[in-house]
């Protein structure tokens, strides 16, 4: 009865209202909707067109992670607390430990802003295409990888890299020697999964017209046209099961 | 292995392994990524000299400098903690419905003991995959048709997309639990539905617990932005000023979603660290 109470407030915010769904002015037209799903739309150039969108959906998210890859790997150096030199001593002096904390408060905002959003606003400066996509996953992909690049480099055995500072060998040095070669597989393993996710995000940006099989099955929705829907949501099933497959083998061959 | 055969005899003149060898599978690993990099770049008509241009810049210059021009007169600032508090609801009452739904589709898709015909088991599997494999915001543009604009179709959507993921997890926890109790229970003729109330969901209640907590905190997430298809709370007000071009509105609202993203973490981050204490 207490809990009741205390979700009929969250209720009513939500205007939750399930009855609305049997009402016959909202019934009929998503029945119809529904009832055009079967059978999925397959003729020839429809498939060819559905198939380029995919394609570019691929293309959005590895462009987008690419970037996003060339952004993460310096700030992830440059936020590394076991590349610092003056830290071997004791403290860290005062410009590095600034510096750090700036790149990390950089990468917090490129993740705390959702793709989508970063999507919308480059829609507005670069036009309606798969420029925004590209631009909104490299964003805010580059603030999640670049944290756990950062994290995953930070929690290695900090020992070699520490032996070779000592010795004077320069930072890049030591990341390549001492760093890289302990945490190469993990690195890769989670770039792979991010390359799954970024998948799925390029799809959904494209609802904002950011191109690729979303901004295709935005446009079908709004016609209500059922099957054209059935075959897109289809094919972006199979086209996650694919990745996921892909990506999930490759990082059971890496481990 | 067989390198060691070889340079057993005469260590001296072992060659450095070839730079390119067929057999080599990360070479062919690497040869395909950086072959699908081409190809997506090359093939996307990236519009880099428009973005690259001094006028994009100046544009973006423009852009950001109004979006901080933030708006706050008392009654905009009224309908944001509104929306704020409706995206809130939205993501309590879409995780609550995902339990429900998650567990009941869970109870069927789990085999508890050997033995256990479980003939649901591929069908409401198959239902989880497809309900998770349906981003949130796909769904709620779908939802939009039947429940029309408005929280209610992302609260929903919500739900849908997060039973399958829960679902799938509980189910998961639901094969781990430690089958004795159960068979204890089973022997001695006692019903499934009580073997699970007394011997399963009590072993297993604290996981899908913290499995319930993780998603609530990422539906909050995600329920700021759903509202961009028109799905109510934050993202329905967003979508709506930056149409209109009011930049010091749009501001504002992106101030709230951080500032509400930013509380959801560090009440997480704090709970965990009193729970692990």
């Amino acid at each position: 009865m207490a809990s009741l109470a205390a979700l009929w407030p969250l209720l009513v915010l939500t205007e939750f209202k399930p009855w609305l769904l049997w009402e016959p002015g909202a019934l009929k037209p998503a029945l119809r909707f529904v009832a055009d799903f079967v059978p999925p739309k397959v003729d020839g150039e429809f498939l060819a067109l559905v198939a380029r969108e995919t394609w570019r959906t691929v293309a959005i998210a590895t462009a987008g992670l690419t970037l996003a890859l060339l952004l993460a790997i310096p700030l992830a150096l440059l936020s590394v607390r076991v590349l610092s030199v003056s830290s071997l001593t004791g403290r860290m002096a005062p410009i590095p430990a600034v510096v750090r904390q700036l790149v990390r408060w950089l990468m917090i905002v490129l993740r705390s802003v959702p793709e989508l959003i970063w999507a919308l606003v480059f829609v507005r400066v670069v036009g309606l295409g798969p420029t925004a996509g590209v631009l909104a996953i490299a964003l805010s992909f580059a603030g999640m990888l670049g944290k756990v690049y950062a994290e995953i480099l930070e929690s290695d055995d900090t020992h070699p890299a520490a032996s070779l500072l000592r010795n004077g060998s320069g930072r890049l040095q030591t990341f390549l020697y001492a760093l890289l070669p302990q945490s190469a597989a993990e690195l890769t393993s989670y770039t792979l999964y991010r390359w799954e996710c970024a998948i799925r995000s390029s799809a959904v940006l494209g609802f904002v017209g950011a191109g690729g099989l979303g901004q295709m099955m935005d446009a079908s929705m709004k016609m209500f046209n059922g099957s054209e829907v059935a075959t897109m949501l289809l094919v972006f099933m199979g086209l996650v099961w694919v990745a996921d497959r892909i990506s999930g083998g490759l990082r059971k061959w890496l481990a | 292995m067989r390198a060691d055969i070889k340079s057993a005899a005469n260590e001296i003149y072992k060659l450095p392994p070839r730079l390119f060898d067929a057999r080599c599978k990360a070479c062919w690993f690497a040869l395909g990524v950086v072959l699908l990099i081409v190809l997506s770049f090359w093939s996307l008509d990236l519009q880099w000299a428009k973005f690259l241009s001094s006028g994009a810049f100046r544009k973006m210059g423009i852009f950001l400098a109004e979006l901080t021009h933030l708006e706050g007169n008392p009654r905009f600032i009224e309908k944001l903690l509104t929306a704020a508090l409706e995206t809130l609801a939205m993501s309590v009452v879409g995780t609550l419905l995902a339990v429900v739904l998650g567990l009941a589709l869970a109870l069927p898709a789990s085999r508890t003991y050997d033995g256990d015909p479980a003939r649901w088991r591929g069908l409401s599997r198959l239902v989880l995959n497809a309900l998770r494999s349906v981003p949130e915001l796909i769904w709620a543009t779908l939802l939009l048709i039947a429940a029309g604009l408005g929280p209610f179709a992302g609260t929903l959507a919500l739900g849908l997309h997060t039973a399958g993921v829960l679902g799938r997890l509980f189910a998961e926890a639901i094969e781990n639990a430690a089958p004795g109790p159960g068979q204890a229970l089973r022997v001695r003729g006692v019903k499934e539905s009580r073997i699970f109330l007394y011997a399963t969901l009590p072993q297993v209640l604290p996981q899908l617990l913290s499995y319930t907590l993780y998603r609530w905190e990422n539906n909050i997430r995600a329920a700021a932005v759903l509202g961009v298809v028109g799905a109510g709370g934050l993202g329905q007000m967003l979508a709506f000023h930056m149409g209109l071009f009011q930049m010091g509105e749009t501001g504002s609202i992106l101030l709230a979603m951080l500032v509400l993203v930013a509380l959801v973490d560090a009440l997480s981050f704090a709970s965990r660290r009193w729970m692990s204490v």
